[in-house]
């Protein structure tokens, strides 16, 4: 029995004596803070901006639509869209990231450009978001998986950054290092990937106007579940291609490791350009799922070469992409 | 003196046994009829998948625990564990066919034939057919002790589920569950071996002392 009767009381441990000396110790300077108001100001603060999330409070990004670059079709829900996201930094259930994503801190937040340019710049987010006029661009999302989405989009063509650091002729790729931070994105602890996560981009690609620095969606600053607070959207690729919360951004002479080319060659090709004519060895890519059209009985659609954004078509002029899947 | 409950105790314990394996359709159901799944196929795929999974393990654990402790009653429920894995591995196998292919028998041939982690499920289930319509008391009786020698398909279904999973994972990198249950399968099939083993090797030193005698 591990209770002591004593019916004196007399040798019953005091709590210190169980308790060891720094955790008691580490609650009374817990106490301290809350006295100060330390903890439950941070905590209120971080209530404050759930709560905004949830009740859609959000902050609003004013940004021009542009029509050349967008689709009329129909719009996901943004509720779908910020809730079935594959965000493996957060986890590795599609539901994880809205879960788990508000512990991103996104400010202060800055982006370190290096590699061959003549340029090489570190700009903080405010710095970023002016370097050229937001639009809002709806564009289709193609997941690997076999689902899609339609999603209005703010930011600004890559180019524009890419042009402002002034690349060498050595530079042929770019590449795009998200943040990976245990304390921040409890996925990063898996060994699913290897991080930090990386995607790459051949120069001519990221040069493509439709190659869009993003830093909203839906006419607000991105959640964090998607890929806050500056990702790439590369609309002719699948997601994965598109890489979320970068941190760095290098351009090189030689094509990068990425990270699901790296681990999984034979299943995620460099170029994964959306292509219904070669199939994922898992699955078939000729058709897709859109999310929030319907429910079990809707058919499929027909996926799109490019995704259909044909005007990227010329970039692989000549290429076998049977071979350069 | 093992657990060994009264006719009405086992009445009710298989009641709420019945109820709690019928529990995540009902949940599935639900969520999908009143939308909440953002992906409702993928949803439905991955649960009954899941399920049909979860039960197959239960049905193997069935002996084990029968031995373990003693409740051999536990026996008596097995046909019903083994009949909710059915139930949950048709489900799985509906939503490809039905709202995955959209009842396009060919294209879910090709698939099947195209992808191993598809043929070795499907395998996996066809297998499972002739054991859930062999259930009933009559065919049992029918089948004498073919019976027995049947339902031993169980000891492939288990690890092609197994590879099933494994292999769809893989897809992406995510071997987290397919390792957790792939054990489980694992080490309630070698505990057959162990068991059989042991058996053999005590009818050997048991065979020379009847000689003697």
């Amino acid at each position: 029995m591990l209770i002591r009767k004593n019916p004196n009381g007399i040798d019953l441990p005091f709590p210190s004596e169980i308790t060891p000396r720094e955790v008691y110790e580490g609650r009374r300077a817990f106490l301290a803070r809350v006295a100060a108001g330390a903890v439950v100001g941070s905590s209120l603060w971080e209530m404050a901006n759930r709560e905004a999330f949830a009740q859609g409070v959000v902050q609003k990004l004013p940004a021009t639509r542009n029509p050349a670059f967008s689709t009329n079709e129909k719009q996901t829900p943004f509720e779908d869209a910020t809730r079935y996201n594959n965000f493996y930094e957060f986890g590795t259930d599609k539901a994880d990231p809205a879960a788990n994503a508000h512990t991103l801190r996104t400010r202060p937040w800055t982006v370190q450009i290096e590699g061959e340019v003549k340029k090489p710049m570190t700009l903080d987010l405010d710095r970023l978001v002016k370097l050229a006029p937001l639009e809002e661009r709806i564009y289709r999302l193609r997941c690997v998986e076999g689902w899609s989405m339609v999603i209005p989009w703010v930011g600004y063509s890559l180019s524009n950054l890419i042009r402002q650091v002034e690349p060498t002729s050595n530079a042929k790729y770019v590449e795009f290092t998200s943040l990976a931070d245990k304390s921040q994105m409890p996925g990063v602890k898996s060994r699913v990937l290897e991080w930090p996560y990386v995607e790459g981009l051949r120069m001519d690609e990221a040069m493509h106007p439709l190659a869009l620095l993003t830093v909203g969606m839906y006419g607000q600053v991105l959640p964090n579940q998607n890929g806050a607070p500056v990702r790439i959207v590369v609309p002719w690729k699948y997601g994965f291609k598109s890489a979320k919360s970068i941190v760095k951004i290098r351009f090189l002479r030689d094509q990068p490791r990425t990270a699901w080319n790296g681990i999984a060659p034979d299943e995620y090709g460099f170029y994964s350009n959306v292509n219904p004519n070669v199939d994922h060895p898992r699955w078939s890519q000729a058709s897709e799922r859109r999310i929030g059209e319907g429910g079990l009985f809707t058919p499929k659609r027909k996926t799109l070469m490019f995704n259909g954004y044909n005007e990227v078509a010329s970039l692989y002029a000549g290429m076998d992409l049977k071979k350069f899947f | 003196m093992a657990f060994n409950p009264s006719p009405g105790q086992f009445k009710a314990l298989k009641a709420a046994l019945f109820v709690l394996a019928l529990l995540p359709f009902l949940r599935m159901a639900w969520l999908v009829a009143t939308g909440v799944p953002v992906d409702p196929v993928e949803f439905l795929t991955h649960g009954s998948g899941d399920w049909a999974l979860y039960l197959l393990c239960a049905t193997l654990a069935v002996t084990p625990l029968r031995r373990l402790t003693g409740w051999n009653w536990v026996v008596r429920l097995r046909r019903m564990i083994g009949l909710y894995a059915f139930f949950y591995a048709l489900l799985h196998f509906t939503t490809f066919l039905w709202f995955d292919h959209a009842f396009d028998v060919a294209a879910m041939w090709k698939d099947v034939l195209k992808r191993p982690f598809i043929t070795v499920g499907f395998a996996a289930f066809v297998l499972l057919v002739p054991l859930a319509a062999t259930s009933t008391n009559a065919m049992i009786k029918r089948l004498g002790r073919n019976w027995g020698r049947l339902h031993k398909l169980i000891y492939a279904i288990a690890p092609l589920a197994i590879l099933h999973y494994w292999w769809m994972k893989a897809g992406k990198h995510n071997f987290e569950q397919p390792i957790v249950w792939g054990s489980v399968v694992a080490v309630l099939l070698l505990l057959r071996v162990w068991w059989r083993l042991r058996r053999t090797r005590v009818e050997k030193t048991a065979q020379p002392a009847s000689v003697r005698s």
